[in-house]
């Protein structure tokens, strides 16, 4: 059985709202979003988009790093890794080589909410990958042989995104000093004593629990109609057995936080000394009505790019940094955050760049924002809406995260109604609520003695475009 | 890990007609056959001549509410840097929304936010790009704010001091990042003496160095219409496009002054060269001199070379290096046809102990497809590969623009779109075998290590 459900986009909505303030005529296209539910579980989510006749094809599953047991961090994307080795059906590489042969393009990504598999082909090829990610959503055979090669490509990965990077090396242990008792304290990447150990059992036992059309969304966007989807889906992830030992996840709470913490990291290669700091916040699924939305728009304001409160303050005004933003982070199962951030100018000492950033929180805080500074910060949001409509890559996102994190699809669609609800009062409120410096944790990075090298150290390379520093980025979502 | 975008095509021709607004179109229904079988998705590019005398190609579609317009100025890229001050459009490119017309720095971006239109600008070594996304009905308030951008810069001391400060924050950073490091330094050996071996971003030395009338020279003498090249897709008619390409683009300046850069070659004085850097895992570029895009054997190697490294998951490299010795997490080669000199170039990155090993499976396996070729089987798979994902990069607005602005400055003509995938189709196994010899036979790659490694002989 599934039940179909045919939805308005909220195209026409978004742009309604945007054009309050700048009301000009418009001819607004719509699209549907299709929902279905079929007996053994599984939800298929497709959004027609008839410009170019291919697909992405995308399947999440409801398990991510932080639903690892103890002691096997890393397993979650060990087993994405694993996915695409042999089947009961399929050799190892079989996949992906027929993915090639097919001209398809596709890879996988691990957070620690969820796990997802994709595929960007041509429509006539939708149905070979909807066998295939059946096939390999139950049947993963796993030989030893390939899960120690694989191993360490995990931990060569490891190497790549943290231990050769100090500011992520940072990020990792302000994570795992913010929360103390949820998982969300272990990199999705996992720690490197443990990644070493993870073993074949680790990765089928953890298989065998989350992975089940039960446990799955299925994302199909592009040149295709629902029915035919759901036809195609019947045929393939409908005769899937359910996994009855699926259940909600539930994992440890992080106890009320009671006193500012703070993380030190000396490192020859950090370049110029920053900081960074990062409050606990609620979530999307967790916060309550309106609050989640209040804060996209109070870090907007506070951290967003070259007009933001940080960036005006301590870059164009007193000049102690060279950059500095924020953001909130409200994607997530359990909890989210909000992190903010600065890069000392040249001889500039850290506390005083630090001071600056705290005065600025508190001057949000105690006084508020600008009405224009709202009103701009809701039309960034809300175009960003449409933008979106451009890429099925990123309707299929949009869905499919959604939903693994237990939104329905109609609390994504009235997004832009509820950004353009938030009032100067709610981000007041936000503000007063979350900039709490006991639920926090405040996080350096300062150069130390660089060791001599014995070649003439290239005092050059490329750099990111200014604004975007190598330090910014949310905490803990890790992807491949 | 994704496949290198590089072919070749002939021209297409053009007939002209005249629009009701008076805008002298020349239109050049392209149905993308090979790509697009389906009529409902033929992609019409459509050449489009300002009032003003602005040439552009237009895709149209009222799918979604918004234009994605993509431009460059050819030749005008990081290898016009003047001598000692590097950098120069690196920086002009972070300037250019940083004050223009009336509006200061802060105003300029508030503007934009208010009109939620999308701007950036990126200095290439060829060409210097720009890219612009707005919503429809913010779409001529939009184009006013691009237009005093590209145009009327105001390069005010403020933001120039203020963008300097990031500039030398991200070079700090960044000579201690073993990948750009590698990247950069694998570049400066190869390319010693020639501009494409200077650094793109410059150094902490010349960057500190760079004054308000070097950025507004270098503005002058590239930015101009001879030299611009446009391309734009999305809810827009010819003749609207017309007109708005006369207002963004208008005021520049008939003639750029382009300084004449050499042809080159990639040449080596070292086989290995190691940079040390106390890291746990080293970081290696490696390459050697290619064949550029006119050459006959072009797209051979293009061919060649997607099944040595060039396609993600499939890959020899990917399954020697990485699926059957678990020695790296990345591993990939491309070829890489730049104006003055095409290179064959590659990079992996691996524990230091391993990267001996690595670096010896890399040049084993080149090796064997030197003297072997590819299989039957391997060929076919990866023409399959190349022509059936061609349509995939035409999926959204931006995309398409991409493609398109390529296509251009690579002088493909839109009826690349057509021919693209059958010259892929031509090429034969003796073809793919010719072209390994020509590129890898007796020839040891030249290698750029950045780290602590263990085993890759001198130095090592």
């Amino acid at each position: 059985m599934w039940t179909p459900g045919k939805r308005l986009s909220v195209l026409a909505l978004a742009l309604m709202l945007i054009a309050q303030a700048v009301p000009t005529a418009h001819a607004a296209a719509a699209k549907t979003v299709s929902e279905f539910k079929f007996a053994n579980g599984l939800t298929l989510i497709v959004v027609p988009d008839h410009r170019a006749p291919v697909v992405t094809h995308m399947v999440y599953i409801r398990a991510g790093a932080a639903d690892e047991p103890p002691g096997v961090s890393g397993i979650a994307h060990f087993l994405e890794h694993l996915m695409f080795k042999s089947t009961e059906k399929l050799a190892n590489g079989e996949f992906s080589a027929i993915v090639s042969r097919l001209g398809g393009q596709q890879n996988a990504f691990t957070s620690s909410d969820y796990t997802a598999y994709f595929q960007r082909v041509s429509k006539a090829h939708l149905k070979t990958m909807m066998e295939m990610e059946a096939d390999r959503m139950v049947n993963l055979r796993l030989e030893p042989k390939e899960v120690d090669t694989e191993r360490q490509v995990i931990i060569e990965e490891r190497r790549v995104r943290t231990e050769n990077v100090p500011s992520s090396i940072l990020a990792e242990q302000m994570s795992a000093t913010l929360y103390q008792n949820h998982p969300y304290r272990i990199p999705v990447i996992g720690w490197m004593h443990e990644m070493a150990k993870l073993s074949r059992e680790d990765a089928l036992t953890f298989y065998k629990r989350f992975y089940a059309p039960n446990n799955a969304i299925v994302v199909v966007t592009g040149d295709v109609e629902p029915e035919e989807v759901r036809a195609l889906a019947e045929a393939t992830y409908g005769r899937l057995p359910a996994n009855p030992a699926v259940a909600p996840r539930v994992r440890p709470q992080e106890p009320e936080q009671r006193a500012p913490r703070r993380v030190e990291l000396k490192d020859p290669r950090a370049g110029n000394a920053s900081v960074r700091r990062y409050y606990l916040a609620p979530a999307m699924t967790t916060a309550p009505p309106g609050e989640a939305e209040a804060l996209y728009l109070l870090m907007k304001i506070a951290g967003g790019g070259g007009t933001s409160r940080l960036y005006q303050s301590l870059v164009a005004q007193e000049k102690v940094a060279s950059s500095a933003g924020g953001w909130y982070s409200g994607l997530s199962l359990d909890s989210g955050s909000i992190g903010l951030y600065a890069v000392a100018a040249e001889g500039v000492p850290l506390d005083k760049v630090e001071h600056s950033m705290d005065r600025v929180v508190a001057e949000l805080r105690d006084k508020g924002a600008t009405q224009a500074e709202l009103d701009r910060a809701k039309k960034q949001f809300l175009a960003e809406f449409v933008y979106e409509l451009d890429s099925q890559e990123s309707l299929a996102r949009r869905y499919g995260g959604g939903l693994a994190l237990g939104l329905k699809v109609e609390d994504i669609d009235r997004w832009p109604e509820t950004i353009a609800k938030v009032t100067l009062a709610d981000l007041k409120q936000a503000a007063a609520k979350h900039f709490d410096l006991r639920r926090s944790v405040t996080g350096t990075l300062v150069p130390v003695n660089p060791e001599p090298e014995n070649v003439a150290a290239p005092a050059t390379a490329p750099a990111g475009r200014p604004g975007v520093p190598a330090t910014a980025g949310a905490p803990g979502r890790e992807t491949r | 890990m994704t496949m290198a975008t590089t072919t070749f095509g002939p021209k297409a021709q053009g007939g002209r007609i005249r629009s009701w607004l008076g805008v002298v179109l020349s239109t050049v229904m392209l149905a993308a056959l090979s790509l697009f079988p389906n009529e409902a998705h033929a992609m019409k590019v459509q050449e489009v001549k300002s009032p003003g005398g602005i040439n552009a190609w237009l895709v149209e579609s009222n799918t979604v509410p918004l234009i994605a317009m993509r431009f460059a100025f050819d030749g005008g890229g990081s290898t016009q840097d003047p001598d000692g001050k590097e950098g120069v459009a690196n920086f002009l490119a972070s300037m250019l929304d940083e004050g223009a017309g009336d509006l200061l720095a802060k105003s300029f971006q508030e503007r934009m936010e208010e009109l939620a239109m999308r701007m950036s600008f990126d200095d290439g070594r060829d060409a210097f790009y720009g890219s612009f996304e707005t919503l429809n009905e913010n779409r001529d308030e939009a184009a006013k704010l691009l237009a005093l951008a590209v145009t009327k810069p105001r390069f005010d001391q403020e933001a120039i001091e203020r963008m300097r400060k990031q500039h030398l924050a991200g070079l700090a950073y960044a000579a201690r990042d073993p990948q750009r490091v590698a990247s950069e330094q694998w570049m400066a050996q190869v390319f010693a003496g020639h501009p494409y071996g200077r650094p793109a971003n410059g150094t902490a030395k010349t960057v500190a160095e760079i004054g308000r009338a070097d950025l507004a020279a270098f503005h002058k003498r590239v930015f101009a219409k001879d030299n611009l090249r446009v391309v734009v897709v999305g809810d827009i008619d010819a003749a609207r496009l017309g007109k708005l390409l006369d207002d963004v683009f208008g005021a520049l300046p008939a003639k750029s002054t382009l300084s004449k850069i050499a042809d080159t070659e990639v040449k080596a004085r070292d086989g290995l060269r190691i940079i040390d850097m106390n890291v746990p895992q080293s970081v290696a570029r490696f390459g050697l001199p290619a064949m550029g895009r006119s050459d006959k054997d072009f797209m051979p190697a293009f061919v060649l070379n997607t099944v040595l490294g060039g396609s993600a998951f499939t890959s020899r490299l990917y399954q020697e290096v990485r699926e059957k010795r678990g020695l790296a997490y990345g591993v990939d080669t491309s070829i890489v046809p730049m104006r003055h000199a095409s290179m064959f170039y590659g990079g992996v990155a691996t524990k230091n102990e391993e990267v001996g090993q690595s670096l010896d499976v890399i040049r084993a396996e080149i090796k064997r497809l030197t003297a072997d070729g590819p299989t039957e089987k391997e060929l076919a798979d990866i023409k399959a590969y190349l022509t059936g994902s061609f349509a995939l990069r035409f999926d959204t607005s931006a995309n398409i623009a991409n493609q398109m602005l390529w296509m251009m400055l690579e002088g493909l003509g839109h009826g690349y779109l057509e021919t693209r995938n059958a010259q892929i189709e031509a090429v034969t196994i003796d073809d793919v075998r010719r072209a390994a010899k020509r590129l890898f036979d007796g020839k040891d790659l030249v290698v750029t290590v950045v780290g602590r490694p263990k085993g890759v002989g001198q130095g090592g």
